[in-house]
């Protein structure tokens, strides 16, 4: 069985998100960047099932420009057997958005003869929580969204366990599938420094779109992008009935 | 013109030249020589490319030691890459797994740190990677224990004395087959390593040691028996470097002379005990225990080195070990400036943020100060090391007293900083003032290396002096055969030039106009001492200890000016305050530097210490009649 993982590169979760000065995105640039943390609990899942013997290979894929590779060493390091890098730059990066990364998967899944294909649930960027399902849906294989636990039944289903409102839902997939990942599926490790300089010398392709022979223009227009507002000073009331006033006059909350 | 003035004081200097002789009695000073002295340094340390801080008590100014900063191109981008990917998960595990206030209160690290450390293979950091480690350079090396020096020193002494110095000895000196049957396990940690010099009657003597180690009658082993005191890492390592007296024949007559030499026990071996952990001052979770040979049969091949050379290999392994102390104390600093700047910001005494008083506003200056010269340094010394440099035993010692005492310094103020929170436990400074109060003292006690310092520099320069005193007897013959260095030397000596450095950025111009000026009034100190005192220079401690700490404010201030050249050369961030840091301490060090030197000619109160001295050691104690009569 063999495992695709889409690992993205991100601004790290800790860095404070600063919105560029034309309003296109956000800074970008010597903002430290990581690995996706929910693709890393992906990745990890995949690690594991590996582990346990379920899976032959872990493939790791990361689309974006060449620092993505930094990423892709960091899934290697983690026990990824090799990655895949699809190398896109500059303002084709800019716009890259689910649908095309999509088809990207579905063309490496293809190629690669994936049994399996695991994504975070979203991205901690865009949040666009879109991939998996795209994917999904362009390949025509079974999904399991949101997957809190996953386990290989046998040599052709997964077992997904979803958290859903009130409670748990568990769901069979025929392979192959498409699985994204929740926030309780796995806790990732930390990579051995060890195994940092190991991963240098596991293979790293790279592979354009145009070889893949995907189109990537964006679909969708970004109009602007705006800093949330800012939040307005409250006030100081004396007593309850200072409160009800306020509530009444300036909130029109009527009682 | 040129001959008249040179009669007066080169005359002088060239008569006393012949007596300046190495310090036999001296030991550390023969480590100059017996280690890598100039002579058997690489290509790269020839006359103008050799080591800044010697070059400098000749009054020369040798920049390609430290311009354009070394550290800024050793690695190459695949270097950095990898480099930058190790720091965030060995940050990660000391912020989540290691709890350096519970290592200090049980006197040793936990499991589950024990076993975390393993697995992330910090036991073998520099290890070959097909010997089974990272492969690190000495840079990449400094980069990480400055991670573990931001968090637990304890922790830090015991992967240092496993690495830095319990197994350097056979990276450094080991044949192919030592290194491939030991540093495996060394470097995946299930074996410890430990260095045993040090006995109870020889601590900074080192050449002192009373060990021994006797030949077997069938010539396969040597026997050792003694003891060696206070070893790191002494109670649980399994592979010891240990030096111990052999008898060797002398080269010449053939006479049998006791001379060091350097071997690997194993535990394994059998007849080697240890005793119980050191209850100590800090770093307690750092084992430390005394270690007993009790005659311990070790295989000839086990001699590390040549027999007879045990000195020189102790020496090269402290040598090369000590950078790793400049960028683990580096860690330490910037961890108490950063809790203790918090505190600054967010108290309020007297209506204000403490930070806006002056008094705390110089405290803070000061540590910044101290810690950009101290990273400045180390990772300068770390980058020569990794292109090859031999020549950099001055530099190493003068890292290994600066980072030391900035460190001391440092968490005593960040401390102060804080008041009395500062004083409790769970503030966890009270902690790093004790686990840093070590640092002076061991691999090689502050006193010891600026002895260190002043004398391999003087010894030095007083060999160049007996090619100049040759020079002058016949000046007009001689003068076209004169090395760069001599001629440079008879031309300062009589007045004519100084060395400039030519790398720096036009920015910093006025701080390297006054490192230039005083380094040629410390070269002219230094050859006046050699003029006064000759080879009796060595009982002058005090002036000794003045030429060192010129030497090291000289080393740190052209060492924070090439860092500050480079920051803006390449358009840094913080180039502004990096111009404004380096261009501090190169004023301080410039007045610290005029009055060391001043002092060594001008009238100092260095006889009244040793008589007021020399009558408390009468008494042993502080006998005067008390203010109150009784
Ligand atoms: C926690 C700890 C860990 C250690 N780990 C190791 C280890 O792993 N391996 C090992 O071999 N050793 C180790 N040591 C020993 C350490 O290296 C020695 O303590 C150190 O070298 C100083 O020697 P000493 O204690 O005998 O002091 P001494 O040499 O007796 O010195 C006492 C004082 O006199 C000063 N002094 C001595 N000679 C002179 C001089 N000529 N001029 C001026 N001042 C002088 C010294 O600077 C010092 O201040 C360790 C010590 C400690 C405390």
């Amino acid at each position: 069985m063999r495992v695709i993982v889409g690992v993205k590169r991100v601004v790290d979760f800790a860095i404070k998100a600063r919105v560029k000065a034309d309003k296109t995105g956000v800074v970008t640039e010597g903002v430290k960047h990581s690995m996706n943390p929910f693709d890393e609990i992906a990745l990890e899942q995949g690690i594991r099932l590996k582990e346990s013997g379920a899976v032959k290979e872990v493939i790791a894929v990361s689309c974006g420009p060449t620092a993505c590779q930094e990423t892709l060493r960091t899934a290697l390091a983690m026990g990824a057997d090799r990655a895949i890098h699809v190398p896109v730059e500059g303002a084709a990066y800019e716009t890259l958005q689910p649908l095309a990364v999509a088809k990207i998967f579905k063309k490496l899944a293809e190629d690669n003869q994936a049994n399996l294909v695991l994504f975070g649930k979203q991205a901690i960027d865009d949040d666009a929580n879109q991939t998996a399902q795209l994917t999904s849906a362009l390949l025509n294989w079974p999904q399991g969204a949101f997957a809190a636990k996953l386990s290989v039944e046998g040599g052709s289903k997964v077992k997904v366990v979803r958290e859903i409102d009130g409670g748990l839902e568990t769901i069979e997939l025929n392979l192959p599938a498409v699985v994204s990942a929740d926030l309780r599926l796995a806790e990732p490790r930390y990579a051995s420094l060890a195994n940092i300089m190991k991963a240098k010398k596991k293979p790293l392709d790279k592979k354009t779109p145009e070889e893949l022979g995907v189109d990537i223009k964006p679909r969708i227009k970004t109009l602007s992008v705006e800093e949330p507002p800012v939040r307005k000073a409250g006030i100081k009331v004396e007593n309850v009935d200072g409160l009800l006033q306020k509530l009444r006059t300036e909130a029109g909350v009527t009682f | 013109m040129l001959r008249a003035a040179m009669t007066g004081a080169a005359r002088s200097l060239a008569r006393n030249a012949a007596s300046v002789q190495p310090a036999r009695t001296f030991t550390i000073a023969a480590v100059a020589s017996a280690g890598s002295s100039s002579s058997a340094a690489a290509a790269h340390d020839d006359e103008e490319g050799g080591s800044f801080a010697r070059g400098l008590f000749s009054g020369r100014i040798r920049e390609s030691q430290v311009f354009p900063f070394p550290a800024a191109t050793i690695l190459n981008e695949e270097a950095k890459s990898t480099l930058q990917m190790l720091v965030d998960p060995c940050a990660k595990f000391f912020e989540t797994v290691n709890d350096p206030a519970k290592n200090d209160e049980t006197a040793s690290i936990s499991k589950e740190a024990w076993d975390g450390l393993k697995e992330m293979g910090a036991f073998g950091l520099q290890v070959p990677e097909e010997l089974g480690g990272l492969g690190l350079t000495n840079t990449g090396y400094a980069r990480l224990v400055e991670i573990v020096g931001m968090h637990d020193l304890g922790v830090g002494i015991a992967l240092g004395a496993h690495q830095s110095i319990g197994f350097k000895g056979i990276t450094l000196f080991g044949t192919k087959e030592q290194k491939a049957k030991y540093l495996p396990k060394l470097a995946a940690g299930e074996n410890i390593a430990a260095f045993a010099l040090t006995e109870p009657s020889s601590g900074s003597d080192a050449n002192s040691i009373r060990s021994r180690a006797k030949l077997s009658a069938d010539g396969k082993h040597w026997v050792l028996n003694g003891s060696k005191i206070w070893i790191s890492n002494g109670g649980i390592a399994e592979i010891f470097t240990v030096f111990a007296q052999t008898q060797v024949p002398d080269r010449k007559t053939g006479e049998l002379k006791d001379k060091v030499t350097a071997f690997i026990v194993e535990r394994s071996f059998g007849g080697l005990t240890n005793g119980k952990p050191e209850n100590k001052m800090g770093i307690k979770c750092s084992n430390t225990a005394e270690v007993y040979f009790d005659d311990v049969k070790i295989p000839v091949e086990n001699v590390l080195g040549q027999v007879g050379e045990g000195f020189k290999v102790a020496m090269a392994i402290l040598n090369n070990g000590r950078f790793g102390m400049g960028a683990a104390l580096s860690g330490t600093m910037k961890a108490m400036l950063a809790k203790s700047a918090e505190h600054a910001i967010n108290r309020t005494q007297f209506g204000s943020k403490i930070k806006e008083f002056g008094m705390i506003k110089e405290k803070f200056a000061q540590m910044a100060l101290k810690i950009y010269a101290t990273e400045s340094m180390a990772y300068t010394l770390a980058a020569n090391m990794d292109r090859g440099s031999n020549d950099y035993q001055i530099e190493a010692a003068i890292s290994k007293v600066f980072a030391s005492e900035a460190a001391w310094s440092v968490a005593d103020e960040a401390l102060q900083v804080m008041g009395g929170i500062g004083f409790m436990k769970a503030a966890g400074f009270e902690r790093v003032v004790r686990d840093l109060r070590i640092f002076r003292i061991f691999e090689g006690a502050n006193e010891i290396l600026r002895m260190f310092i002043a004398l391999t520099g003087i010894q030095d320069a007083g060999k160049d002096l007996k090619e100049v005193q040759a020079a002058l007897k016949s000046p007009i013959s001689n003068f076209g055969v004169l090395s760069q260095e001599a001629t440079k030397r008879i031309k300062r000596i009589v007045g004519v030039g100084h060395d400039t450095i030519k790398g720096v950025h036009p920015l910093l111009r006025g701080p390297a106009g006054l490192v230039e000026s005083q380094a040629t009034a410390f070269g002219a100190a230094v050859d006046s001492l050699l003029i006064t005192h000759g080879r009796k220079i060595i009982d002058q401690q005090l002036k000794l200890k003045r030429v060192a700490d010129a030497a090291i404010d000289l080393y740190a201030s052209v060492a924070v000016l090439s860092r500050a050249t480079h920051a803006l050369n390449s358009g840094a961030a913080t180039a502004d305050q990096e111009v404004l840091l380096a261009t501090t301490f190169c004023e301080d060090a410039h007045r610290r530097i005029r009055r060391n030197i001043a002092s060594l000619n001008g009238k100092t109160t260095d006889g009244s210490y040793a008589r007021i001295a020399d009558s408390i050691f009468e008494k042993g104690s502080y006998d005067i009649s008390h203010p109150i009569g009784f």
